[in-house]
């Protein structure tokens, strides 16, 4: 049966003359990285809304079809009973931080305390999760006095606490620079690891390449295209359209037009530099 | 010209943000400023439109000492545009957001106009002009800012994080907008995460860790510095990993260049014949 289901939904925002999502179909599967890309505006947020029940839970407008979370349509879930299904995490780590903790460590079991969870059980979780992301150095600062990375590792500690089934994360890496986003990806990698269902909107499609299993191209409110990160991250069409490749990719393409010998488009950097000596001894 | 001498920057509380920085910024350049989160970059260009003032040394933009001015008189000649779009925002609709500093400094509205229409085509954020700001998506609220500052005409203009969320045509937008300001001879100074972009649209980047300026070089010389890149807690781009992976010379950073050296190789082997039978 699939996870997550959304069976011919459309959704408009409250006084907006376009169709946020139209008409879209997909089933998502337990357990799965799937990586959600295309333009700005396209109906990536708008999707991560609606799976986590924002839509229609706190935004009104104007919703139709299914959206099906374990088989049970959106609108007959509680809300408090979707946040302890799903995880969200911001694109903005600064929307994240609750603002009313003076702690990393309350804020972090913030979560565990609203859901009234047993005092003990709270703190060994929050341990836990402390020793996992390594934010040990962190506990005792102020969240409003950390920077951009340090906000977003713990936006993610605080949701990571609640352990969820299925999470649904933003373009978590937008503000930050190259080393912290390598430090949210590797949390990102170990959530895969664990099994966890998760959707992932992010425009770094290098980053998109190495980790998703299925990949998700939004354009117009619709889903343009899917399938295996080497299918679709390997098209050059979609430059055209707006989407960005990742570079390798552009380089592989750029090869075959100079007929230098490339089996497939490579889509990560260890691919490329196999194509490439490869390419090298076939030639011999 | 904006010149910073020995430039020490220390807040109220004590804290050093930014020690010993030395650089220039010609008329009409255009340069990235790269680093890790608090590497005291946005400290270090708050320096230019005397947001900050520096503790010791000086900061001289265009022959004023930034000491001796105030901020309203430096604004004239830098525009700031924030990192975070919302702390800059205050106006009911777009087109007033971009025309509100134009109106306040009392230009004739065939100038308002001029330079409003100006903005917003390099910006391209036409479609949005009726609406207000804070219902536009991130991406294009970071377009009106732009629009905002470059709408002032500065000589300098400072973009922070620009690249933050932007899809490939928000890219694309930037660049555009960053040539036609250098054809009008204004300088572009901009702190950037993304690395491609830093590779694909500067030539000359200033590399800042631990609140000093660690590298100020080409792009390809930057990228491949190991120790500024290890020291600045960057990534170089792709193509530079590759070629660096497969012993290539000549501080490859562009996929023309990966693409052309891979394929001089391959002729200068076919030509030599091989030696790796196997």
């Amino acid at each position: 049966m699939s996870y997550i289901e959304l069976k011919q939904v459309s959704y408009q925002y409250p006084l907006a003359s376009e169709w946020a999502l139209n008409d879209v179909t997909y089933s998502f599967e337990k357990g799965k990285l799937y990586g959600i890309i295309g333009a700005n505006r396209g109906g990536k947020t708008t999707l991560c809304n609606l799976v986590r029940g924002f839509i229609p839970h706190f935004y009104q407008g104007e919703l139709m079809g299914q959206v099906l979370i374990e088989g049970k349509d959106i609108r007959e879930w509680e809300n408090h009973q979707l946040s302890t299904e799903i995880g969200y995490i911001f694109q903005n780590p600064f929307s994240q931080i609750s603002g009313v903790k003076e702690t990393v460590f309350e804020e972090i079991a913030l979560g565990l305390e609203n859901l009234g969870v047993d005092k003990d059980e709270m703190i060994e979780r929050t341990i836990q999760v402390v020793k996992w992301l390594k934010l040990e150095d962190l506990i005792k600062k102020n969240p409003n006095n950390l920077s951009g990375g340090q906000r977003q590792r713990v936006a993610f500690a605080s949701i990571i606490v609640m352990n969820h089934d299925i999470l649904v994360i933003d373009e978590p890496t937008s503000q930050l620079d190259p080393s912290s986003t390598a430090e949210v990806f590797e949390i990102i990698h170990m959530l895969k690891e664990q099994k966890k269902t998760i959707l992932l909107v992010e425009h770094k499609v290098e980053l998109i390449a190495e980790y998703a299993d299925e990949v998700l191209v939004f354009e117009k409110g619709q889903i343009a295209s899917y399938g295996s990160p080497a299918d679709i991250l390997s098209r050059k069409d979609l430059m055209e359209r707006g989407i960005s490749i990742p570079s390798v990719a552009l380089l592989g393409h750029e090869m075959r037009e100079k007929n230098m010998a490339m089996d497939s488009i490579p889509i990560t950097k260890s691919q490329a530099l196999e194509q490439i000596l490869k390419g090298g001894k076939n030639d011999d | 010209m904006i010149e910073l001498k020995d430039v020490t920057f220390a807040y109220p509380n004590g804290y050093i943000a930014n020690e010993n920085l030395n650089l220039v910024i010609n008329n009409g350049e255009r340069v990235a400023i790269i680093g890790q989160n608090g590497a005291g970059k946005t400290t270090a260009v708050k320096l230019m439109n005397r947001l900050n003032k520096p503790t010791t040394g000086d900061v001289i933009v265009d022959g004023n000492n930034t000491k001796e001015r105030t901020t309203a008189q430096i604004s004239a000649y830098v525009g700031y545009v924030f990192q975070n779009p919302d702390e800059q925002i205050f106006n009911s609709t777009v087109a007033m957001e971009v025309e509100y500093m134009l109106k306040y400094r009392k230009l004739d509205q065939k100038d308002i106009d001029r330079r409003r229409d100006r903005a917003v085509e390099l910006t391209g954020i036409q479609d949005y002009l009726k609406m207000n700001p804070l219902d536009v998506p991130y991406s294009l609220r970071k377009f009106i800012t732009i629009a905002v500052v470059l709408a002032m005409e500065t000589p300098y203009i400072i973009l922070d994080e620009p690249t933050a969320g932007q899809d490939l045509q928000g890219l694309k937008t930037l660049s555009n907008m960053m040539d036609a300001l250098q054809d009008e001879g204004r300088s572009v100074i901009t702190i950037t995460h993304d690395m491609e972009f830093v590779a694909d649209h500067f030539t000359r980047v200033v590399a800042m860790a631990n609140k000093q300026i660690i590298a100020d070089d080409t792009a390809d010389n930057i990228f491949w510095n190991a120790e500024v890149i290890k020291e600045a807690r960057i990534k170089e781009p792709q193509i530079g990993e590759i070629a660096k992976e497969l012993g290539l010379k000549g501080n490859i950073i562009h996929r023309r260049d990966l693409v052309d050296a891979l394929s001089h190789q391959k002729k200068a082997f076919i030509r030599g014949g091989s030696n790796e039978k196997e």
